[in-house]
């Protein structure tokens, strides 16, 4: 990418333009001064693209589907509700869980930068961390989830969370009929990322 | 700074373009690399993520939109070890030394990094001023928007949100205000509360008379209405 080297204030303008080459330079740089250790970075990268994801918000999700003492624990405490369940840790530190009804959809946004509940859902997806969802979410939601094949009836309100502060929301889908006597696993398999953004709805079974 | 990062609202960004589901691929080997740099740092305790947020909002306004999003994180990391003088402007240009760094044995080790991930860093301060706002309650936001604490500094109050009526949903507690910790001045706890307002008192047109938005905001973003 060409880089016209206008600001030389920001020191990052010393560095490399080329992304590639600017993070390269910056690894080099900080291991061969200690600072960091590959092998770090390469447990984090296996972490985040292999380990943490959105199954493990499907859990939760699915036993609050199937569990109706969890789902009050749910709501009230979130957080140490999915601490032992052994969700927790870094953009994570504070759930709040807000569930969907026929007459209310959650959304989940963050306009100023790209919060996301981490230990529950993975790194966010491309879309959650663009301009056109940051800045329309808020806006225009409905035509957002058009974009996502979501048609809303007209009694149902949303409620778009944008999410300023370290308080990480997790929407609970409605859960689909047809679905009585799945068990939780069968249930978690329903459960997208994307409708614990709230995004998405949950998938109907065979669908 | 400059309020390029406070888009929300905006107007002329185009359609959002659905991923697949599952864990979502960072894709090429830098973007990898750009983020678990930016985690492994973190972790040499030199800074705050309010000061990480803030040095990639402290972007010129150019780059900040034409920057990919790990590269702002990339840009913003950089800015940040020659602020906290973790590194010199002579490192970054290639004319530092090779000598171990002072930091380094603070280095993160890969058996630690599941420890630290599982740590992460809560923001709730138990104690601190009392909230004086109740579920029910009417408030307004400040207007402006910009930080009262700093000219030009970090704040959490988007701008679409600036002199805006809303009411209390919830209390969450204690926590760190961001627009004092961002600049070093401290942690200065505050209560935080989930406020509900209208679409029809955010936007000049909405989509559906009963749809709102939710936002976090600290105890001093608010006035009683």
């Amino acid at each position: 990418m060409p880089h016209d080297h206008h600001d030389h204030d920001h020191p990052h303008a010393l560095l490399p333009p080329e992304p590639a080459l600017r993070v390269r330079a910056l690894e080099t740089l900080l291991s061969r001064k200690g600072l960091v250790d590959p092998a770090a970075l390469d447990e984090i990268i296996d972490t985040y693209q292999n380990r943490i994801g959105p199954k493990n918000g499907a859990r939760v999700v699915a036993r609050a589907w199937s569990d109706p003492v969890f789902r009050k624990a749910l709501q009230d405490d979130a957080t140490a509700v999915v601490a032992d369940l052994g969700f927790f840790g870094r953009q994570g530190e504070h759930i709040v869980a807000v569930e969907n009804t026929p007459t209310r959809h959650n959304m989940v946004v963050c306009t100023l930068c790209s919060c996301y509940p981490w230990p529950l859902l993975g790194i966010p997806p491309g879309w959650y961390k663009s301009d056109a969802y940051r800045s329309r979410a808020v806006r225009e939601p409905r035509k957002v989830l058009a974009e996502f094949g979501v048609s809303l009836p007209a009694e149902t309100s949303v409620r778009v969370w944008d999410s300023t502060a370290e308080v990480r929301y997790l929407v609970i889908p409605m859960r689909p009929d047809g679905t009585e006597g799945m068990d939780e696993d069968a249930l978690a398999d329903l459960v997208t990322r994307d409708s614990m953004i709230g995004t998405g709805l949950a998938r109907e079974p065979g669908q | 700074m400059s309020r390029v990062h406070d888009m929300g609202g905006r107007f002329g960004d185009g359609p959002v373009s659905p991923d697949p589901q599952g864990i979502p691929q960072l894709g090429e080997n830098w973007q990898q690399r750009a983020l678990a740099l930016t985690l492994a740092t973190g972790a040499l305790g030199q800074w705050n993520i309010d000061m990480s947020r803030r040095a990639r909002e402290g972007l010129a306004p150019a780059d900040y939109a034409r920057f990919t999003y790990f590269e702002k994180w990339i840009a913003g990391l950089a800015d940040l070890l020659v602020e906290t003088g973790v590194l010199s402007r002579d490192d970054l240009r290639g004319d530092g030394g090779d000598s171990p760094h002072a930091l380094a044995d603070r280095v993160l080790k890969a058996a630690d990094v599941a420890g630290v991930l599982a740590r992460g860093g809560p923001a709730d301060r138990p104690g601190g001023p009392v909230p004086v706002f109740v579920p029910g309650q009417a408030v307004r936001t400040r207007h402006p928007a910009d930080s009262r604490l700093v000219e030009g500094g970090h704040t959490r109050l988007p701008g679409y949100a600036a002199g805006a009526l809303g009411y209390v949903l919830r209390c969450h507690g204690t926590h760190v205000l961001p627009d004092s910790n961002a600049h070093g001045l401290g942690e200065a706890p505050e209560p935080l509360y989930a406020v509900r307002f209208k679409a029809t008192e955010l936007w000049a047109q909405t989509e559906h008379p009963g749809d709102e938005v939710i936002l976090d905001l600290w105890q001093s973003y608010l006035e009683p209405a």
